[in-house]
């Protein structure tokens, strides 16, 4: 084994709390200031740019705020951000009213719900790609699982539906998935949420002969609340940049009926490589995730002081 | 729901336990049935699979597993008779099926990829995770939130947005396509979840224990490493796990930047192609190979995980 020559550990071991301090922190700041703060840079420089990654020996025009002018305009990128916000909306409303009424349920304290609990976590721990892309065979018009049970339970015949091949349906093939997985995450968040209520202000309610009904809308529900709010922030988050699912189930379409705003990324920077054009989108939509954080650690903050 | 019966300190009564209790399993028994499906799907033959309707009970069979982790050439009836005796089980299953084993399929190695990739990014992001952790959690540090919330919002960032300059970038260092440049991208990604967990963990371990360790003449070094890291250990396990559950799952950034050698299973496994369409079972025998080991680190990690995925911030 090596050994620290003596004088070394000795300056090493004797260092002030402040050098300590910086030593400890240096590592991880040095780490993402290279993989992530010079790489937005480089991107913010490309974004004025017409570059395209796939012609690297061409000449590179510098072309001001035209991307993003050209961006802010374009109607595809609209749409683009329309269903973005059609994806999150109905996501995260199935998954808080169905996270919510399941974390309202188990704590009842049945007997069992602590197993059943770890049991209805399970699908939000799996990797949402290898998952989504199983659901890829359950959605099979002919010999999928879930036509089946559809079909069973309303008779429509199984093979003339097709969940991720009809426009009116493919946003809801992905939401359905998106609720399997995700729903598990609001509910445990409601959970800590309603657990952290203390006893006292039910026995108060309970002396002041509250009804179970005024209980729920005045203490349960307020009380529960910034736990809710931080799980909807998270899941907005999350599902604002949403790719690998939807790129596995629809790859964005059928025609761009799915495209969220990450496949139109991907479509534009990987596929036609407009790396100017998608550096200034990639840019856009740092601003708007950046926005969302601040509220979200604000909320995480006020989560915590309680 | 049976609002009506909401929480009281008077103990719920039983036909309102029950009633939630049938509620609760019986969505968790319905949020399992995917699950169950790909179990099912990889042992079954490849005609069982796509029949209508789906069948419950079958004949299981391995040539899901077979064919995951080789692959085929078909032949002609006579040929195959002409070969001498089927050495191995998957052997006889290709044979069946006018058809002989070529070679091994890329399935192991994308999941070394996979094992490399996401163990080497933990051991970084925790063992990074942990100094600066401390650093936040014991020393007054000049801006402090500033700083821990930029290191969460690089991980709040768009990953394809991410992902063309660090293309660019490591198209121009060399490391695109190489377990290096992932475990590196990893690491980065990982470590703000590792700062954030670890931090809570580290402060509730009382500062006292140093301080007595420090007057007992222990530098500020050797008490971290002898009276705080044996502390955190448990800490230091959950978000190791969260970590490499992270790496193990994370598709985005692996399939723009990983496309020959370096690629890792998630973007693998979708690309798992029979002859005539998609190889349902042997999709589904990847998957649950894939799977399997997360099953377990989520069971072993049932305590944690409220903490885990809210970084921190919900502790009970």
């Amino acid at each position: 084994m090596l050994k620290t020559p003596r004088r070394l550990a000795k300056k090493v071991e004797g260092l002030s709390d402040r050098a300590v301090a910086w030593l400890f922190i240096a590592p991880t700041m040095a780490l993402l200031l290279a993989i992530n703060i010079f790489p937005l840079f480089w991107a913010i420089g490309l974004s004025f740019t017409n570059y395209r990654a796939n012609r690297p020996n061409e000449a590179i025009a510098n072309v001001g705020l035209r991307n993003y002018e050209r961006i802010l305009t374009d109607p595809d990128i609209w749409i683009a951000m329309q269903t973005t916000a059609n994806f999150v909306f109905w996501t995260i409303a199935l998954q808080t009213v169905i996270g919510f009424g399941l974390a309202f349920l188990i704590d009842r304290k049945f007997r069992g719900h602590a197993f059943w609990t770890t049991i209805i976590l399970v699908p939000m721990m799996l990797s949402p790609a290898v998952v989504g892309n199983f659901w890829r065979f359950l959605y099979q018009p002919q010999i999928g699982l879930f036509n089946y049970i559809v079909s069973f339970f309303t008779g429509i015949p199984p093979s003339s539906f097709e969940m991720l091949g009809s426009v009116q349906l493919a946003p809801w093939a992905i939401i359905i998935v998106d609720t399997w997985m995700w729903t598990p995450y609001v509910m445990l968040i409601c959970l800590a949420g309603l657990r952290s209520i203390p006893d006292y202000i039910y026995e108060a309610a309970e002396v002041d002969r509250a009804s179970p009904w005024r209980q729920f809308w005045s203490i349960t529900l307020p009380m529960a609340l910034p736990f809710i709010m931080l799980a909807v922030l998270f899941r907005g988050i999350e599902n604002f940049k949403m790719f690998d699912m939807v790129n596995l189930l629809t790859g964005g379409g059928p025609g761009s009926t799915t495209e969220v705003a990450s496949i139109t990324l991907k479509r534009e920077a990987f596929e036609k490589w407009r790396t100017g054009y998608s550096s200034a989108f990639a840019i856009i939509l740092f601003v708007a995730v950046f926005g969302l954080a601040n509220i979200y650690v604000k909320a995480l903050n006020r989560v915590k002081q309680r | 729901m049976s609002l009506t019966t909401a929480h009281s300190v008077i103990e719920p009564t039983r036909t309102s336990k029950r009633i939630a209790g049938a509620i609760v399993v019986a969505y968790a028994l319905i949020s399992m049935v995917p699950l169950f499906w790909i179990f099912a799907t990889s042992f079954k033959t490849p005609p069982d699979s796509i029949s209508y309707p789906p069948k419950v009970i079958f004949q299981p069979s391995l040539e899901g597993y077979c064919n995951l982790f080789t692959t085929r050439t078909r032949q002609t009836r006579e040929y195959v008779d002409a070969l001498g005796p089927a050495t191995t089980l998957c052997d006889e299953i290709t044979r069946r099926r006018n058809m002989v084993i070529a070679g091994p399929s890329n399935y192991w190695p994308r999941f070394i990829n996979s094992l490399v990739i996401a163990f080497g990014s933990t051991f970084l992001a925790v063992s990074l995770g942990t100094l600066a952790a401390y650093g936040f959690s014991r020393f007054k540090v000049p801006l402090a939130d500033d700083l821990l919330f930029f290191i969460l919002s690089t991980r709040m960032m768009p990953p394809i947005a991410v992902a063309i300059p660090i293309y660019l970038m490591y198209r121009e260092l060399g490391l695109s396509d190489s377990a290096l440049g992932m475990i590196l991208l990893y690491t980065a990604v990982n470590v703000s979840l590792a700062v954030w967990l670890l931090k809570g963990f580290i402060d509730e371990i009382p500062r006292e224990y140093e301080e007595a360790a420090m007057i007992d003449g222990y530098t500020r070094l050797r008490a971290f490493w002898k009276v705080v890291l044996p502390q955190a250990t448990t800490g230091i396990a959950a978000t190791a796990i969260f970590c490499l559950i992270f790496a193990w799952n994370e598709y985005a950034f692996a399939v723009i930047l990983t496309s020959g050698s370096a690629q890792t299973s998630p973007p693998f496994i979708p690309t798992i192609i029979g002859e005539g369409g998609l190889d349902w079972p042997a999709v589904a025998s990847g998957t649950t190979i894939f799977l399997v080991p997360i099953l377990v680190f989520t069971i072993l990690l049932r305590k944690q995980l409220l903490r885990g995925i809210t970084f921190g911030a919900v502790r009970k």
